[in-house]
């Protein structure tokens, strides 16, 4: 069985079992199940007759191993960039273009050619190679714009191995900017040039290939000169960036982690938490984080142990006292709530009334919100508290105000976002502030119309990105009811909006802002006063909303 | 965490609001938003400071909760993404329970995103005020349940990332599981020959 090494890009060729690479860790054997033929005598058998040590275990399986931890710190890294998709560039035409990561087996002494450097198509050494820099980089149309940051470095250090290797060897770098900002890194940018690489400033439009000598001929314009430029190579390097994992998304979602636009996984503050991801106990660091070097990586990977360090030596965390409770007299013993918790934190038997398990409680409100008899106090963010929100807010000219819901994790966080980068929008809006988006429940954006909301906004976080694991399927729900309930008052729906803002989408939470704003424009005086009166509550129909008094009392002893 | 000042029956709402230096008041009308604070239900307390979470502006708060016998704190000031474990720690300090400090987001949701409507930003800014107020009036104290956290850390991806973070922790005497989907550690980098800067051996 002969299938392309993985690991040498498939510049050569593997059995079915085999070692990674000489210096693999753990450096054992593997057989590759995918290849393997089998333990059949007739098919083949072979690794089972030649190991004395019977090692060999056709019948091996994944195992599953449960371990419990305390915090967990993410190092997925990044993928390289694949230029497949790229065409004008010949990677999968031109046989001597090749990528910077095969450009890395090709020089290496454990790599296939056991570091002479030779070009694919003849096995000759050439002597005039080119870099292009930025493929799969700060390209928007492959939906890359972000700079990769390592393939500036890379590049200038491919083309001193290079002169060191062969001094013969003429390089040439064709280039936009060359990002070279770190220590001694313009000193050997230096150096590269004074051994004799050309800079061109400009990106190839097209390589083309001369059929004969299966050289390479790259057209440029030269920004610097104004003038067009044709090279005649007879290799052609690809300097590809990074991008996100296959895995990230998985990740993310397992670990509710959120991503920025680029894809990598976002840290819970750019500046002053830059290792915490927002969700407690879980720590990022490396390539996943966003496109770093080595001693980069290694640094956030210092921070990071030492942040989950730090929580493991503290023994013991404190959980924010924002769970629920179950008023056992209003409780219908309906079990609605346990229904919809996504934690199976609330404990009921058919017609039992329904407790809670506070330590299970996450705290999204689902519950709360969902329940029809206001016998589910969600602590820290009762009924009260926001309905004198939504009244405070909306006390004078509600006419002109965009109302809007916003969950702490996501949507809210997105609006920070847009803050910190100063992103503008009309100042129409007023926020308020619920754990998870399942906390709205349907009586509060009804009672936003009561009190004259031209517009009402229940934003939260994206689906796979929900904090409580899914909870913000109810919000769906409820508002999919509310815009039927909407709808047959005569009220159009679309004055409730619902909207995914990421905690790291600023310009979705500016732009959503913007929209609801010019929404707000089309909605009439004579529409804000027909929402008020046919949403009219029905007395007596939920105590929980009843326009309560604030208790100032000490609080019952809680153990 | 102790209670004091909770139960005499009485809300006594001390609102703080914060320039930011330049960040807020350079577009926000803070006089206007005190004010207007000022006017606000059970509302017997309104302090303008330059920076609420410098030590000056903390110990104004502190001072007001005592003399003041305040029993609610609204500081207007920046996001609660920010500051409110700072806020909620320095009401505690003053004798309340952190549950009854709120918080209302001038800078990131208003002043930093409406540079050029003064008048608009200032509108919102009042009602953000009234916003958390109007809450702080329904707070009530709360008690935090503490529990252990286990002593292990799970390192995802064995790249030299994931590598040095597990060897430090290790060596910080840690429990450490790494999980690597390749067969082998290393990551990318060992698929490198020489790295920059320093042009050794990747492995
Ligand atoms: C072509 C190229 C050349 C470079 N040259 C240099 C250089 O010369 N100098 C320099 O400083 N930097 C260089 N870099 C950058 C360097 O490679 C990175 O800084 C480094 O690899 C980041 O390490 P990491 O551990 O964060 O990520 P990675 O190296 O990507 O490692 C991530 C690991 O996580 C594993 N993993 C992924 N998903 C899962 C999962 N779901 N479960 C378990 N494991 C998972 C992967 O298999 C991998 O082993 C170069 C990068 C490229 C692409
Ligand atoms: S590091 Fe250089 S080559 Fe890589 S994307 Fe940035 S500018 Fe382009």
């Amino acid at each position: 069985m002969v299938r392309p090494d993985e690991f040498q890009m498939g510049l050569s060729s593997r059995k079915a079992i085999y070692i990674q690479f000489p210096q693999a860790v753990p450096c054992s054997y593997i057989l590759n199940m995918d290849d393997c033929l089998g333990n059949n005598p007739i098919a083949c058998g072979k690794c089972a007759d030649a190991c004395d040590k019977r090692a060999i275990n056709y019948d091996d399986r994944d195992q599953i191993i449960t371990r419990e931890v305390g915090a967990v710190v993410v190092a997925i890294g990044l993928d390289v960039y694949d230029p497949t998709e790229l065409d004008e560039y010949g990677y999968t035409r031109f046989e001597n273009v090749i990528s910077s990561m095969e450009f890395e087996r090709l020089i290496c002494a454990g790599g296939p050619t056991g570091g002479h450097f030779v070009r694919p198509s003849d096995q000759e050494r050439p002597t005039r190679i080119g870099f292009i820099q930025c493929v799969g980089s700060r390209n928007p149309k492959v939906g890359r714009p972000y700079c990769s940051n390592i393939c500036c470095m890379n590049t200038i250090k491919d083309t001193l191995l290079l002169a060191d290797h062969y001094p013969d060897v003429a390089n040439v770098v064709f280039y936009q900017d060359i990002r070279a900002v770190g220590k001694s890194f313009e000193d050997m940018f230096q150096r590269s040039k004074e051994a004799g690489t050309r800079y061109v400033r400009g990106l190839p439009g097209e390589i083309e290939e001369d059929p004969e000598t299966r050289n390479l001929v790259v057209t440029v314009e030269n920004t610097t000169s104004g003038k067009l430029e044709r090279h005649e190579l007879e290799m052609v390097v690809l300097s590809v960036g990074v991008q996100p994992a296959k895995d990230m998304s998985r990740i993310a979602s397992m670990l509710t982690l959120s991503r920025t636009s680029d894809g990598f996984f976002m840290e819970s503050h750019p500046k002053l938490k830059p290792v915490d991801a927002p969700t407690r106990g879980v720590f990022l660091a490396g390539f996943c984080e966003s496109p770093k070097d080595i001693k980069d990586s290694v640094c956030q990977a210092g921070a990071a142990a030492s942040r989950a360090g730090a929580l493991l030596n503290a023994g013991q965390i404190t959980i924010e006292a924002i769970t629920s409770r179950v008023d056992e007299v209003a409780c219908t013993r309906c079990g609605v709530c346990a229904k919809v918790c996504p934690y199976g934190a609330i404990v009921w038997k058919k017609g039992e009334v329904a407790s809670v398990v506070e330590a299970a409680c996450a705290g999204c409100g689902s519950c709360s919100a969902s329940c029809q008899f206001g016998a589910i106090t969600m602590r820290h963010f009762t009924d009260e508290q926001i309905l004198a929100q939504v009244h405070a807010v909306l006390a004078e000219d509600p006419q002109d105000k965009v109302f809007a819901f916003a969950c702490n994790w996501c949507s809210y966080a997105g609006g920070d976002m847009a803050g910190i980068s100063r992103m503008t929008y009309p100042a129409s809006n007023r926020v308020v502030r619920t754990m998870c988006s399942a906390r709205v429940s349907e009586e509060m954006v009804l009672e936003a119309f009561r009190c004259g909301a031209p517009v009402v906004l229940v934003s939260g976080c994206h689906f796979a990105d929900c904090h409580y694991i899914n909870a913000n399927r109810q919000t769906v729900q409820r508002v999919h009811k509310l815009w039927d309930k909407l709808e047959k008052a005569g009220v159009r729906p679309e004055r409730l909006q619902l909207e995914w803002i990421s905690a790291a989408e600023g310009q979705k939470f500016a732009k959503v802002m913007r929209q609801l704003e010019e929404l707000r424009g089309t909605v009439t005086r004579d529409e804000i006063e027909h929402a008020r009166e046919a949403l009219k509550a029905k007395p007596g129909k939920r105590p929980g909303v009843r326009a309560a008094e604030p208790v100032v009392e000490a609080p019952a002893a809680q153990t | 965490m102790t209670t004091t000042h909770s139960n005499d029956g009485e809300l006594r709402i001390g609102v703080f609001v914060c320039d930011c230096g330049l960040n807020i008041a350079g577009t926000v009308d803070c006089a206007a938003v005190a004010a207007h604070a000022a006017t606000l239900p059970d509302v017997v307390c309104v302090v303008r400071n330059k920076y609420t979470c410098a030590d000056p502006g903390q110990n104004e708060i502190k001072n007001a909760v005592r003399e003041q016998r305040l029993n609610r704190v609204v500081v207007a000031s920046c996001t609660p993404r920010q500051h409110e474990p700072t806020f909620r720690q320095c009401v505690l300090g003053a004798g309340l329970n952190p549950y009854l400090m709120e918080m209302a987001n001038l800078r990131e949701h208003c002043s930093w995103v409406h540079p050029g409507d003064r008048e608009g930003a200032t509108r919102k800014a009042k009602d953000l005020v009234a916003s958390a107020v109007a809450r702080a009036r329904f707070l009530q104290p709360q008690e935090e349940l503490a529990v252990p956290v286990t002593k292990r850390v799970l390192v995802i991806g064995g790249g030299v990332t994931g590598i040095e973070a597990a060897l430090q922790l290790a060596d910080a005497g840690h429990k450490v599981t790494l999980v690597e989907k390749q067969a082998s550690i290393g990551g990318i980098m060992a698929q490198l020959d020489k790295n920059y800067p320093t042009m050794d051996c990747s492995i």
